[in-house]
């Protein structure tokens, strides 16, 4: 796929007028590969309990892979049930005094570990890129800048929350239990503790099975914060840690980010208790182009959509609903411009599509692509030499798509793009709306009173109008109907913490 | 009735989508006052009238929740209008529905009434509160603002018949929601009659469609309805809470749980806490590019 | 010289793109050029900037230099240029390095119309080309008759290649049909010797809807590229406006089958900064625009850094301004 071939020759009068140039020879862009050295990652890490890294009471460890290679990158303590009771305890102890903190001095430990945050996002972007595969071009340039700018965000809050809306001096609900998901280990980290302590709750985290690493750094950097013992816990392992984490009967808050079947039985297990609950689950978002769309940055708007993180984005754009009159002109440069993603080494500085997260990630896409051309739709992707080792799946959209498919219905979490048309705007609407989803949309036009008639009708949390897959802390950020409850990031945010 | 004139009884009927039906089932139950003294029949709600319910509710959905704010505050105030001139007959119907003196009784109709001005102040308010713009940090104009979430199913208070029932569902519907509305199983009689109110109060058919019958059983197939979108349990007992809310997790719905009975305090004036238990907050990002970089400098 | 325009060429017959009905009247040229898609200004400065993230190393910046070097229109345009700079400006297109024979010569110099014969004996035999600007260069203020007589003087003198300023006033005033008809009898005067570069001064045009309609006018009037500015006013080229006007010749190609070209000018002053710009091309355009038939640089003081980050790199050691000649 990369770099991109020549387009096919053309007649070209023009070379009548002068000299015929020699051929161009390709401009391939050597490797530039960012540097391994900068991260030191440990053979072995334990829990995060109390203020120490222990291991589990089992002495149970599990690996972690780099999805680019499947080389191991440490090892890590699996926690079970009686791990996640002791990671509890140590938050419910630590919770009184941390509640009870002037905000004042709750926002200089956020602050602090914003600081440390930005001084080490070099080490962090390549940690998060061995972990989770992703590019280092993403984990640099959107990752690691959110993320900081999260805890900057919310460390701002903390002496300030009797002017949020929620009443005079608003109450922390206690211990938070919070479970993330692989696709932004440490940005998720980011959304789940920042607003959490801010508000003067603990925390009890656990990152995901796959990508554990970017966590313990951060807790790490909790230390290096002189974060009080107990405040921020860190319990890596798979979907039983985090159900122990989510039953456990003295947590008060559950935060979810992940899936909506787990996210479902998350709300099954807190039915009837006074946990507050808040999810942040899964999405079919359509990116809905005009025929006056701003055609070049839609092309690019649609990339950014269903390929930022190789597709594994609950908000990503991965309907592409477009304009009958403008399908064949639009999907022209759209393949064009694949025609130039470069896909490869994560760490290299120009890799645009990085490795998909695991063996398993994989499969499912795969199986929901192959489903989708034996439902008749019709496959493409850019010629693409995919590397011998590791995860990958190539750039790939859909045409001759209807709603009935299953790749226009089920969210597959990968760089696929279902393509389909409509006619009018009302279609338009009607079609993005037919989801039991409602994340995201995107909205592609010139014409302004189009975009508010659009947007006020789409079912969707976020909308994003002539751009796509924006991000800020101050922006709140989360779904309607099955894509779960609750809002992420800005003065919304804080909501999710408090007693209110 | 000191003389010798029979009175004319009513007979009680559903309100859904802006029409009177019986229920279904062709069932109805007795309901009496505190005492056990009957005072009318009232119909007995299937699962089939709660669908129709729903259906009803979806359909008054867009046009609701697409007025303007201005609009529904004109209807909820209208409401207030229409209630006013039927005191006397809701006076009647709470003290003989909670066992109330007249002056009591008096006391929880005025502040019913009272509710509806107060939540048809809210609509065009509420979006200034708990909307706005956000400072993100790039060439972008960002604005969230709420909005209805949808269908809610509502479990009208079991004791408070009727100012409780109008805490619950006004701001329900002042947001631009629509309900579905289990009454209070035992005194079904005030929240029946608001039916007669709203109808004649330009509230759109659908947007307030009021069940009486045997909670549990109507409130099941709303729980696990995947056309509603949220639940207000605030007339379940515990186990029935923890039963719907497990049913209520299938399509996610919003669920606002009951409040501790005792602590129930439907007289205070509420805070916006059921307005936004079913508002979502819709943020919407569109660029701001510069004006474009001009003039000469030879 | 009489001008003896190609018939495919002459206003008689259009440009040889095929859309001569677009440019039938005032009012199907406006519908047309009104009509084009919209550029979303944030979007497509954000594209910009990310193509500007690439990390281009080692052989392919050695590559990438020397294609740069070879795509400047080395330039002097200024009210106290005479012929000794403009001689010592040739001898430096003709050989950029005095010091390493395997750097390539630049693609043109550039220079006023008065300049030319001064330029070409300073060029002459080393396949260097003379670029002039013309038509009242740079504010474009001037009748037709006098423009034209602009461009025939720059021709006579055995100009390769005119650089023509469009009349913006006319172009903002919405009168596009004055501006085409301008452009195609400037393209007739520069006759079959000359290739024709349209400069728009995007800077004065101000937003990139216009820069777009100004592509597809230039490249229906016949154009041979299109060029973003003098190096004149404050706003000259930037990444954006480059990137802009590439998606235009990429679109007229698939279009027409017409190649035409791109010269950023103005502004461009660091091998970085011109790495990325090749960036810009590669991704936007396509490799076939890698070579200075169809791009180049409108730059001076950009071709000493150029060489300067040569000589780093064939020799892993800082350069200084001692090493490179000044002129």
């Amino acid at each position: 796929m990369a770099p991109a071939p020549a387009p096919a020759s053309t007649p070209d009068p023009a070379a009548t007028r002068a000299a015929t140039p020699a051929p161009a020879p390709a401009f391939d862009y050597a490797p530039a590969p960012e540097s391994r050295a900068v991260v030191d990652i440990a053979p072995s890490y334990g829990l995060f309990i109390d203020g120490e890294f222990t291991e589990a009471a089992d002495g149970k460890v599990f690996k972690t892979v780099s999805p680019s290679t499947e080389e191991v990158l440490s090892e890590v303590a699996e926690a079970g049930e009686a791990d996640v009771d002791r990671a509890v305890k140590a938050a419910r102890r630590a919770f009184e005094k941390w509640s009870a903190l002037p905000g004042a001095e709750r926002a200089k430990y956020l602050f602090r570990i914003a600081r440390i945050i930005q001084e080490r996002s070099r080490e962090l972007a390549v940690l998060e890129t061995l972990d989770n595969g992703k590019p280092i071009r993403e984990t640099r340039d959107a990752d690691l800048p959110l993320v900081a700018a999260h805890f900057f965000y919310y460390a701002g809050w903390a002496d300030k929350l009797d002017h949020a809306g929620y009443g005079p001096d608003p109450r922390p609900l206690g211990v938070a239990g919070q479970v993330i998901p692989w696709n932004f280990p440490l940005l998720m980290l980011a959304w789940k503790i920042a607003p959490a302590l801010a508000t003067g709750n603990t925390v009890v985290l656990k990152p995901a099975e796959t990508t554990p690493l970017s966590a313990l750094f951060f807790a790490d950097i909790c230390r290096r914060a002189g974060l009080p013992k107990g405040v921020v816990n860190i319990v890596t392992g798979d979907g039983r840690a985090g159900a122990a984490l989510t039953a456990h009967p003295d947590v008060n808050k559950v935060a979810f980010t992940g899936s909506t079947a787990v996210g479902k039985q998350i709300a099954r297990t807190v039915a009837g208790t006074r946990k507050k609950l808040t999810l942040e689950l899964g999405g079919k978002g359509a990116n809905i182009v005009f025929d006056d769309a701003p055609i070049d940055q839609a092309v690019e708007g649609i990339v950014n959509g269903i390929f930022f993180n190789q597709g594994q984005v609950c908000c990503a754009g991965s309907r592409l609903l477009v304009q009958e009159s403008v399908h064949d002109e639009l999907l022209d440069s759209l393949k064009r411009r694949l025609t130039t993603l470069r896909l490869g080494d994560p760490l290299d500085k120009n890799t645009d599509i990085g490795a998909i997260n695991s063996a398993e990630q994989l499969a499912r896409i795969t199986a929901l692509a192959d489903q989708g051309e034996a439902e008749g739709a019709e496959r493409w992707s850019p010629v693409c030499e995919l590397p011998e080792n590791g995860y990958w799946f190539a750039p790939t959209l859909f045409t001759n798509v209807t709603q009935a498919h299953t790749i226009a219905r089920d969210e597959i979490f990968g760089p696929v793009l279902s393509v389909l048309t409509f006619r009018t705007p009302d279609e338009a609407v009607a079609k993005a709306n037919n989801t039991p989803y409602g994340l995201s949309a995107g909205i592609w036009t010139e014409k302004g009173s189009r975009i508010l008639a659009v947007a006020n009708k789409l079912r969707a949390g976020v909308i994003w109008s002539n751009t796509f897959n924006k991000f800020d802390p101050t922006s709140p950020f989360g779904g309607y109907k099955e894509s779960g409850f609750g809002r992420e990031g800005g003065r919304h945010g804080l909501e999710a913490y408090l007693d209110v | 009735m000191s003389d010798a004139r029979l009175s004319v009884l009513k007979t009680y009927k559903l309100y859904v989508g802006g029409k009177f039906p019986r229920s279904e089932s062709g069932r109805v139950y007795e309901v009496t006052d505190s005492k056990q003294n009957w005072l009318a029949n009232a119909p007995l709600s299937s699962r089939k009238d709660a669908r129709d319910a729903v259906v009803a509710a979806r359909k008054a959905f867009g046009g609701w929740s697409g007025a303007t704010a201005y609009n529904r505050g004109q209807v909820l105030y209208r409401i207030a209008e229409m209630l006013e001139g039927r005191r006397d007959q809701y006076l009647a119907e709470v003290a003989d529905a909670e066992g109330l003196s007249k002056a009591k009784a008096a006391a929880q109709v005025d502040a019913a009434i009272d509710r509806w001005v107060w939540y048809a102040g809210w609509t065009d308010k509420i979006a200034q509160v708990v909307g706005g713009g956000n400072p993100v940090a790039g060439p972008f104009f960002n604005l969230s603002s709420p909005e209805p979430t949808g269908v809610v199913a509502v479990l009208a208070p079991q004791k408070s018949s009727f100012l409780g029932l109008v805490s619950v569902v006004a701001p329900v519907v002042a947001t631009g929601n629509t309900a579905v509305v289990i009454a209070s199983e035992r005194s079904p009689l005030p929240a029946l009659s608001l039916g007669e109110v709203l109808a004649t109060s330009d509230l759109p058919g659908g947007v307030v469609n009021i069940l009486s019958g045997r909670t549990a059983e109507i409130a099941a197939p709303l729980a696990a309805h995947q056309d509603v979108n949220a639940i207000d349990l605030a007339g379940a007992d515990e186990a029935l809470a923890k039963e719907l809310e497990i049913a209520a997790a299938d399509n996610l719905k919003r669920v606002l749980r009951p409040q501790p009975v005792d602590e129930a305090d439907w007289s205070a004036t509420p805070g916006t806490e059921r307005m936004t238990a079913f508002l979502e907050t819709k943020t919407v990002w569109h660029p701001t590019g510069a004006l474009g970089a001009s003039g000469s400098s030879y | 010289m009489p001008t003896t325009a190609p018939a495919a060429q002459g206003p008689a017959n259009g440009p040889a793109h095929g859309l001569a009905d677009l440019t039938a009247s005032d009012s199907t040229l406006r519908r047309f050029l009104h009509g084009l898609p919209g550029v979303d200004a944030v979007g497509l400065e954000a594209r910009a900037a990310s193509l500007g993230t690439r990390s281009i190393k080692t052989t392919a910046k050695a590559y990438a230099l020397d294609l740069a070097i070879s795509m400047v229109d080395l330039t002097t345009l200024e009210g106290a240029d005479t012929p000794g700079k403009v001689r010592a400006l040739g001898a430096k297109a003709v050989r950029p390095d005095p010091t390493d024979r395997t750097a390539p010569a630049t693609a043109a110099v550039c220079v006023y119309p008065d300049m030319v014969p001064t330029a070409k004996e300073a060029v002459a035999g080393s396949g260097v080309k003379v670029a002039s600007v013309a038509t009242a260069f740079p504010a474009g203020r001037a009748s037709l008759a006098v423009k034209l007589a602009d461009v025939r003087e720059a021709v006579t003198a055995g100009a390769d290649e005119v650089d023509m300023v469009i009349d913006r006033g006319a172009f903002l005033a919405g009168a596009y049909m004055k501006v085409y008809d301008e452009i195609v009898a400037v393209r007739e005067a520069c006759g079959t010797s000359a290739r024709l570069k349209v400069i728009f001064e995007t800077g004065e045009l101000s937003t990139y809807d216009n820069i777009r309609r100004a592509s597809w006018l230039g490249m229906l009037a016949g154009a041979d590229f299109i060029k973003t500015s003098t190096g004149k006013v404050a706003v000259n080229a930037t990444p954006a406006n480059t990137l802009l006007m590439l998606e235009a010749v990429r679109d007229f190609r698939a279009q027409t089958g017409v190649q035409v070209g791109v010269k950023p000018a103005g502004g461009i002053r660091t091998a970085k900064d011109a790495i990325k710009f090749l960036v810009l091309v590669n991704e936007t355009a396509g490799a076939d625009w890698l070579d200075n038939h169809w791009f180049r640089f409108g730059a001076s003081s950009l071709l000493n850094d150029l060489l300067m980050q040569r000589q780093k790199l064939a020799t892993g050691r800082y350069s200084g301004p001692d090493y490179v000649t000044v002129d």
